[in-house]
């Protein structure tokens, strides 16, 4: 997995959102082992605190479990559950700020529609 | 073992205070950054702790301890210091052999395992080394000491990136490994920012700051818009900086951004990013500063 940190949210969310992305990618599959706390905080030099937080994250929200002694696992079915919640957040987070910014450009309703029927 | 008690503290050389009546609890197995400008007290503050020059006022104490009269404690705890204090004539091989005499925790294998991997020269002498040498021969000495306190001020001085990268690096193995308490003094914040689990900045020989990193950030932020609408913004907030350009202002601000705050930022058509942990510490501790 990579990771590169940006500038808008926690460091622990950011550790959370790219390992469901790789879920989400099939990456790491489901009930297989994701990295470990220590192999992410060693190679990306994070306090081991803030990657068990983001993993807490995930743990909670029945993402990843923790097996005793060997590791994090990912969940069955936690692919299909991250590809439900992505795409209620879809439309908050891509629909409404297009159309927020073609507000800005003078952009049509009918011109975005034809934007996005040509990248389809 | 490893929780420091610094209690109403103070220093002053002449008439002015190095160290104002500080106080702080550094919590065991924790890594911790001492943050300050040239001259504000962090190097006054670590000799002290370090018992190598002593408070006016005040006590240090270790795992509920009182440390001065407690030559014991000495042996749990290793300093790097800025300065070169190691014999010059003496050889790096040599220097690890005495400090295993004061040090019976010190890990021989594992001084020569660092030295391998930073390519230091073991059979060279102190006077030999370059300022970057210097600081990797006392990073490795400090890290294989086996105490469970660690203090570096300023171990990177020198250091090329590649050899930073490597310190950090060798630095999480050896925590996550075997948890101690880790103080890292340091100017490069933006370097070591992800490392630290809290953080102390002094300012003037105070502590101004004294707490979670991440907590410390996720209540501060930066909102920027138009002039008037800052100014509305920001009336009933701890603004901590504000910047002018043209009709345009921008505001670092520390307090709660909640749904309140956010509706009122849509309201006035702000925009607002984050804050990383060096551009909130040149505002916290800038002439004038805090307003």
């Amino acid at each position: 997995m990579n990771l590169n940190f940006n500038n808008d949210s926690p460091i622990y969310m950011q550790i959370a959102s790219a390992i469901e992305d790789n879920i989400l990618k099939g990456i790491f599959e489901e009930e297989t082992a994701i990295p470990s706390t220590t192999e992410i905080s060693v190679k990306y030099k994070i306090n081991p605190a803030t990657v068990a937080k983001g993993f807490n994250l995930l743990v909670d929200e029945g993402i990843i479990y923790k097996k005793r002694g060997v590791g994090m696992f990912v969940v069955t079915g936690s692919k299909g559950k991250l590809m439900e919640i992505r795409k209620e957040n879809f439309y908050k987070n891509y629909i409404v700020s297009l159309i927020e910014e073609a507000e800005k450009l003078n952009i049509s309703s009918k011109d975005i529609i034809k934007m996005i029927e040509r990248e389809i | 073992m490893g929780t420091i008690k610094v209690s109403n503290v103070s220093k002053k050389y002449g008439d002015t205070f190095a160290l104002d009546h500080i106080s702080l609890t550094i919590e065991k197995n924790k890594i911790y950054g001492l943050l300050g400008r040239n001259g504000a007290g962090k190097t006054t503050l670590l000799n002290i702790i370090n018992n190598r020059i002593f408070a006016d006022d005040g006590a240090i104490s270790i795992d509920d301890k009182n440390f001065s009269e407690n030559k014991k404690s000495l042996g749990r705890i290793y300093f790097m210091t800025e300065q070169n204090l190691y014999p010059q004539a003496m050889k790096i091989k040599e220097i690890f052999k005495w400090t295993k005499e004061f040090y019976p925790n010190f890990d021989m294998e594992y001084a020569l395992e660092l030295s391998k991997k930073f390519e230091l020269n073991i059979n060279k002498k102190i006077k030999e080394l370059s300022t970057g040498y210097s600081s990797i021969c006392k990073i490795i000495n400090t890290m294989a000491s086996g105490a469970e306190i660690l203090m570096f001020d300023e171990p990177v001085l020198g250091l090329d990136a590649n050899h930073r990268e490597l310190f950090y690096k060798e630095l999480m193995e050896s925590y996550i490994e075997k948890p101690k308490t880790i103080i890292l003094s340091t100017h490069i914040i933006e370097e070591v920012a992800h490392l630290l689990e809290k953080i102390v900045i002094i300012k003037n020989g105070k502590i101004i700051k004294d707490e979670s990193v991440e907590e410390l950030l996720t209540k501060c932020y930066c909102v920027s818009g138009l002039n008037k609408n800052i100014d509305t913004y920001i009336k009933d907030k701890y603004c901590i900086s504000l910047d002018e350009m043209a009709s345009f202002k921008s505001a670092v601000i520390i307090g709660e951004n909640g749904h309140k705050e956010n509706q009122e930022q849509k309201k006035l058509d702000l925009e607002v990013t984050k804050v990383e942990l060096q551009k909130l510490f040149i505002h916290l501790t800038n002439e004038g500063g805090v307003k």
